[in-house]
């Protein structure tokens, strides 16, 4: 399980390794990396194009720099789960997300682009700490930002009974690895299954499963 | 005779007071630096010190204080202190943030976002490096080097910066065209 995989080695891809960083905050206990077949797809959906511009809500690191712009992609980075926690927290995060002050003022904060300004958008597991009128609105958002056409990367839990999910920073390795190293726990506000995902999702193009051997679905979106 | 010899001891001030051998006073010890010492040909602005406007430098900067306004050192490094705030515009050759920067950053060669940094706008750059623990909010717009072929149409002076937008201008413009810039090419706005 996603869960457990972050206290034993996963069970493909290289064994746990360390984010090598120079400012030594993590630990190899705290980070492992594995294989993912959604971001592969995800990348050679976007194609070689350079100068596309492309969101990335993991928060800045060295290794999704280096990635990104390596391809010739303009990166625009947003730590979107420190922002959520600047605006919902500390105290009751989902019953924060029913003020509408506080969630107005975290859109403009957050998610304040011009129209389709975006070819793609890195998501990574975000959508499952919003509760459902934050949620719908992060997504109208979102849906304006995105160029039609643009990709959408976005992983939920597959495990329907857990109850608090390891908050990851989500770094890019390679073409088809990641390195996560653990942030905190915390309860989703919801665990979506493959009908949740697509009404989610209702207005995509299209949109494509994986569903991974640690129980996770990542999912890419054809806006 | 313990009282005795008591009193006898208020009479010695009266003696003609045996002059003691000079002394020179010990040189002062060096001050103690409360900022890291800077290298020489590094120009500083300490962190108690306000600027509104614009600072041009033709040699390398450390900044520590508070500076709203533009930044300008196109062939040195700007070092932006732990106490620097920066409500401005920045170019130049290279970029250290170990403070606040809020505003589009032009390094030419490359920029170097520590730990403890925290930095809002975008970044355009030939270089990135980025520690754990920066915070970051923006774009970045890695610029790939020029040809060599170009090299010989620069000036004599050195290296020149990437193409420049616009002459300087009143620092208030200067501010206002950098945020503005990005957005008719479709850059995101924060």
């Amino acid at each position: 399980m996603f869960r457990d995989r972050a206290k034993s080695p996963p069970r493909h891809g290289p064994e746990q390794q360390p984010v090598p960083g120079r400012g030594g905050r993590l630990t190899p206990a705290q980070v492992y990396s594995r294989h993912s077949h959604g971001l592969e797809e995800f990348f050679q959906s976007l194609g070689s194009q350079p100068g596309l511009n492309v969101l990335d809500w993991a928060g800045v690191s060295q290794a999704n720099v280096d990635f990104i712009t390596g391809r010739g992609n303009r990166l625009y980075s947003e730590d979107f789960y420190r922002l959520l926690e600047m605006h919902f927290g500390p105290g009751d995060w989902y019953a924060s997300q029913q003020d509408p002050a506080r969630v107005e003022s975290f859109l403009d904060a957050v998610l304040g682009f011009p129209s389709a300004c975006f070819d793609a958008a890195l998501l990574w597991d975000m959508l499952e700490y919003l509760a459902p009128p934050l949620l719908e609105a992060v997504l109208a958002r979102l849906n304006d930002a995105v160029k039609p056409g643009g990709y959408l990367l976005a992983i939920f839990h597959a495990d329907e009974k857990i109850e608090r999910v390891p908050v990851y920073q989500y770094r890019i390795a390679g073409p088809d690895t990641l390195w996560l190293s653990l942030r905190a726990m915390r309860a989703p506000a919801k665990l979506f299954n493959n009908r949740d995902i697509e009404k989610l999702f209702r207005h995509a193009r299209a949109l494509k499963f994986f569903l991974t051997r640690d129980h996770l679905r990542e999912v890419i979106v054809r806006r | 005779m313990w009282k005795r010899r008591e009193e006898e001891l208020p009479a010695r001030p009266s003696s003609p007071p045996v002059p003691e051998p000079v002394r020179e006073a010990p040189p002062p010890p060096p001050a103690k630096p409360s900022e890291p010492e800077l290298p020489r040909g590094v120009a500083a602005i300490g962190k108690s010190v306000k600027i509104k406007g614009q600072i041009f430098s033709r040699e390398d900067l450390y900044l520590d204080g508070e500076v709203e306004g533009t930044i300008e050192v196109p062939e040195h490094r700007l070092t932006v202190g732990p106490h620097g705030r920066l409500q401005a515009s920045v170019k130049a050759r290279e970029v250290v943030v170990l403070g606040s920067v809020n505003g589009n950053v032009e390094a030419a060669e490359k920029i170097d976002i520590r730990k403890e940094a925290k930095l809002v706008g975008d970044i355009k750059t030939g270089r990135i490096i980025i520690e754990d623990g920066a915070y970051f909010k923006g774009s970045i717009d890695i610029v790939r080097e020029q040809p060599k072929a170009q090299a010989p149409q620069q000036p004599a002076r050195g290296p020149a910066p990437p193409a420049q937008p616009a002459p300087s201008a009143p620092p208030g413009a200067a501010v206002q065209q950098a945020s503005a810039a990005p957005n008719p090419s479709g850059d995101p706005k924060r």
